[in-house]
């Protein structure tokens, strides 16, 4: 995991540019809260996650985030309409089990939706498969196979053709290489992408 | 995972001394005007000179005011002693904690055993019925005589914390936040059957007499076989696993029924010792005004609690099958509709119900970082990546 740690400063600097001052952030799968506490700091956002593993709730509860316990596929449908200005999904999306239902549910919560996923048409994950043969492990794709927590595997493309599908506008979008922001052709180029999207 | 129950000159609040306050007379939730009333109370660490450091923490159905420390001759530490001294989850070098013990209990405060001035003799079933709010209203005017204005805390676990969402409901603009731990906004059917059979227990037993037992030998059996159901429920399947198992008692068999195995003799003891230090009136008393507590007055609870500027922090335990972590989640649930800032972590726990006695660990995690942020009005904590 090691490894990651910079990359993954990356996405939360990308977020974090993205997302207003003194805005509310519901952030889904929120780890240790690492991103709200950035938002909480930098942006004087006012911050709540949904965690499902309790050590990472104890991480939250100590920098003083309000976090719940609970999985996301369930915990999301509490919320009143609009009642946050920002939902993020960052790097959880592809673990929930009903994709298409808590992002139509983001989208009626947040006013706006945030979503970082890890590229399954990277370049060297291509490689991987093309000339190895074998599943890929990439910097956005750190796990092996059999101890991956990710349900779903889909590319920059494949998310903005769901876009498309659902009429869901992609207010901006960025895709991360190896520590910086690709423009140049992302789905071959990034290994994780962001979106910023709205209904 | 359990601190050891030890007194060390370190994170004890040393020796402590039951205070009391008496006031006139208490309006009811029935319409009655109930008094004199007198609240036993204990309270360790200093008010500060601003009033803002200050914590109650309510009680369970069978607790006192004595929540930590020792008294003078004796060893017993008070009931939530794990959480309470300096540098503990509720650290007296920086807050003030305030407990009491509840209307109608029978621990100093004015309960059915208490004598009626009007008769001389104590009010058993004169006493009159009481609620969850009357208990709470109680209690706020002994923090209004604190000369508290605004609570930095409302902590309690089970009844304590219907006591809790009673004062989230009726006193918001005099709290900064609350803690209610392994609670529900109102009963089950299954928790009010088990009280329910506690309560036939005890009205069961012949020296009961309607009550008027206080002359005379009181209904000990019944109680002590409430006690029993109600340890029972207070455990889990897994617990009892672990501390009993099947094994036997070594005695000889005089008679066909006697306590073979562990878990037999505990019960046996838990309701023996409680019938030394608890009044059965109370018992009916204060289970009846669980039963018939509901913080959500029958609409919609995020109606109830919208507007609310109170923090929250919700704690349930996963093996709790009395109160069940869906009941706080349903808390959560409000909450969340409610707009209000609002942290909720249900702690793996094998204990049951008594988790929030035991899994200080944990809990003193949560409840001290919570405060923490609470008192210093900070948004965050601690460092990015700690």
């Amino acid at each position: 995991m090691n490894t990651v740690v910079k990359e993954i400063q990356l996405d939360h600097q990308l977020i974090l540019d993205l997302i207003k001052t003194q805005s509310t952030v519901l952030d889904l799968g929120c780890g240790s809260g690492d991103l709200l506490y950035l938002l909480a700091k930098e942006k004087k956002a006012r911050v709540q996650g949904i965690e499902i593993d309790d050590q990472a709730i104890y991480k939250c509860v100590a920098k003083g985030l309000n976090v719940f316990h609970g999985d996301i596929d369930s915990g999301l449908a509490e919320f009143s309409d609009k009642s946050f200005d920002y939902v993020v999904l960052n790097q959880s999306m592809q673990q929930i089990l009903h994709v298409d239902k808590v992002l139509t549910d983001a989208l009626r919560v947040g006013k706006k939706v945030v979503v970082g996923l890890p590229n399954f048409a990277y370049y060297r994950s291509r490689f991987q498969m093309f000339f190895q043969g074998k599943a890929p492990v990439t910097v956005g794709l750190p796990y092996q196979w059999y101890e991956t927590l990710n349900l779903h595997f889909l590319s920059i493309k494949d998310f903005k053709n769901y876009c498309s599908l659902k009429n869901i506008n992609i207010e901006y979008s960025v895709g991360i290489g190896e520590n910086k922001k690709v423009t140049f052709l992302p789905n071959l180029f990034a290994h994780s992408g962001i979106f910023l999207i709205s209904k | 995972m359990i601190k050891e129950n030890k007194i060390t000159q370190h994170d004890s609040v040393g020796i402590v001394k039951t205070q009391s306050f008496t006031f006139d007379s208490l309006s009811l939730e029935t319409g009655e005007r109930f008094g004199p009333v007198t609240l036993a109370y204990e309270t360790y660490g200093a008010l500060n000179q601003e009033k803002t450091n200050a914590i109650l923490i309510v009680h369970a159905l069978s607790g006192d005011a004595h929540a930590a420390g020792i008294y003078e001759g004796h060893d017993e530490l008070g009931w939530w002693d794990a959480f309470i001294g300096p540098g503990k989850a509720f650290d007296t070098d920086k807050y003030f904690i305030i407990c009491s013990n509840i209307l109608g209990g029978c621990k100093g405060s004015t309960g059915p055993s208490s004598v009626n001035p009007k008769t001389a003799k104590p009010y058993a079933l004169d006493f009159p019925l009481i609620g969850i709010n009357d208990i709470v209203n109680a209690q706020k005017k002994l923090i209004d005589h604190l000369g508290i204005e605004k609570l930095l805390s409302v902590v309690g676990g089970s009844m304590g914390g219907q006591q809790v969402l009673s004062w989230l409901v009726n006193y918001p603009h005099n709290l900064c936040s609350v803690v209610p731990i392994a609670t529900t906004i109102k009963h089950s059917p299954q928790q009010i059957a088990f009280n329910e059979v506690g309560r036939q227990s005890i009205m069961g037993d012949e020296h009961w007499k309607s009550g008027n037992y206080y002359d005379g030998t009181a209904p000990l059996k019944g109680l002590a076989v409430a006690r029993m159901i109600g340890h029972i429920t207070y455990m889990s399947d897994k617990s009892m696993a672990e501390k009993f198992g099947r094994i036997k008692k070594e005695s000889s068999h005089e008679f066909k029924f006697t306590a073979d195995f562990e878990v037999e003799g505990y019960l046996r003891y838990r309701g023996d010792n409680f019938v030394k230090r608890f009044d059965a009136n109370s018992y009916l008393y204060i289970t009846k005004a669980m039963d018939n507590f509901d913080a959500s007055r029958g609409k919609r609870f995020e109606d109830v609690l919208a507007g609310t500027k109170v923090k929250v922090l919700i704690i349930s335990f996963k093996s709790d099958w009395l109160y069940p972590a869906y009941q706080s989640k349903e808390i959560v649930k409000a909450c969340k509709l409610a707009g209000i800032e609002t942290t909720y972590c249900e702690v793996d726990s094998t204990y049951g119900h008594d988790a929030f006695l035991l899994e200080v660990e944990e809990e003193s995690h949560l409840i001290r970082h919570f405060l923490k942020k609470v008192f210093y009005a900070y948004e965050v904590t601690g460092e990015y990546g700690s």
